[in-house]
């Protein structure tokens, strides 16, 4: 199985630890073995671990270590926000920060919304089924 | 004192530091002008007769002194105050109560009473719990609010809470052997009409929103998988 998201500048990264958790980052030029130099367009331009970052499909066209302001066209042209929001990657995360941000009322319709759904599903499920034993 | 000044006035006599001024006191004398009020009184500073004291009664020496020193007691005049309102809890807000008869319970808080304890209602229609008050600690606030703009609470305060007193009845002997015929403490139509009164605006307010009735007659419990410390309420 070989490797298929390669880390190069341009690669889109999430962070997975630390002050930045969650962000979406760009490597922009690798420093050693271990640590890459990442920038992002509301973050200060530093050196993070390959360890703490967890690379995405996405990559975008840019010189090595860009000025801020061709980092962010670059991101407008490749499009990544939109990219990553509709990958389902990019929506998984979206939904558990929506989850987690639920408010006590919300979880209550939330149920009241499953409950309905399920007996939607249920009810036409109990017509499936006796057509189907109604056909045999 | 005499003549009010319009200006505050700086000192006549500035600190070279801390202690020492920049004057002496001669100079000092010279500065504040006494020389010049000496002499409008004829080389003698100017003396008021003092005010004459109200007389006090003559105070007799005490009959007994007690044979030991016994110790008083230092005052205290501290003054409570109403327990500090978590800034959560606004009037309107939803609670759930956590502890009693009610626990678990959705509840409209209403007011803090004067003693620090919410003031704090079901509506009753709804899901039970009457006017009623309840410790802050025992309550998580969300952030679900209800309008209650239009209620008049004034009527409402802890005394209002106090239990009644019950005159005692002697009892003879015969009655005592009997059971105790207690009949059921009715709540007063007065309370009644009380809880009508509040309750009816409140529900309309909760009619307004959508799933707000069912949500303050269901109670609140932990379920599998759910964190407390993570959960937003």
């Amino acid at each position: 199985m070989p490797f298929k998201r390669y880390v190069e500048i341009g690669r889109v990264a999430l962070v997975n630890y630390g002050k930045d958790y969650g962000k979406l980052v760009v490597i922009v030029d690798v420093v050693d073995q271990n640590r890459a130099l990442v920038d992002a367009p509301d973050m200060v331009r530093g050196q993070m671990n390959f360890k703490r970052l967890t690379l995405t499909d996405i990559t975008i066209d840019i010189p090595r270590v860009p000025k801020k302001k061709t980092l962010i066209e670059a991101m407008e042209k490749a499009d990544v926000k939109n990219k990553w929001e509709s990958s389902s990657w990019g929506r998984k995360l979206i939904v558990q920060k929506r989850r987690a941000s639920l408010n006590d009322f919300d979880r209550f319709k939330l149920m009241l919304a499953k409950i309905k759904r399920s007996g939607v599903i249920k009810q036409e499920l109990a017509k499936l089924k006796k057509e189907n034993a109604s056909s045999i | 004192m005499a003549a009010e000044r319009k200006t505050p006035i700086k000192t006549r006599n500035p600190d070279l530091i801390r202690g020492v001024g920049k004057y002496s006191r001669s100079k000092m004398y010279h500065k504040r002008g006494l020389w010049a009020i000496k002499a409008k009184n004829g080389g003698v500073f100017p003396r008021h007769e003092p005010n004459p004291k109200p007389t006090t009664a003559v105070e007799k020496p005490p009959k007994f002194y007690p044979a030991d020193d016994v110790k008083k007691p230092l005052l205290n005049k501290r003054k409570t105050k109403p327990t500090k309102l978590r800034a959560s809890i606004t009037p309107g807000t939803v609670l759930i109560l956590l502890a009693g008869r009610f626990m678990g319970k959705r509840v409209v808080f209403l007011k803090q009473l004067s003693s620090g304890l919410l003031l704090v209602t079901g509506p009753f229609k709804i899901n039970g719990v009457p006017l009623r008050r309840v410790n802050q600690s025992y309550v998580i606030a969300t952030s679900t609010k209800i309008d209650i703009s239009g209620v008049n609470l004034d009527k409402f305060d802890d005394k209002y809470f106090a239990k009644e007193v019950e005159n005692k009845k002697k009892k003879t002997e015969g009655e005592f052997f009997e059971a105790e015929k207690e009949d059921k403490k009715k709540l007063p139509e007065d309370k009644k009409e009380d809880q009508k009164a509040v309750d009816a605006f409140l529900i309309k307010s909760i009619d307004g929103v959508p799933e707000l009735k069912a949500y303050l007659a269901a109670r609140f419990s932990l379920k599998s998988g759910m964190k407390p410390h993570e959960l937003v309420f």
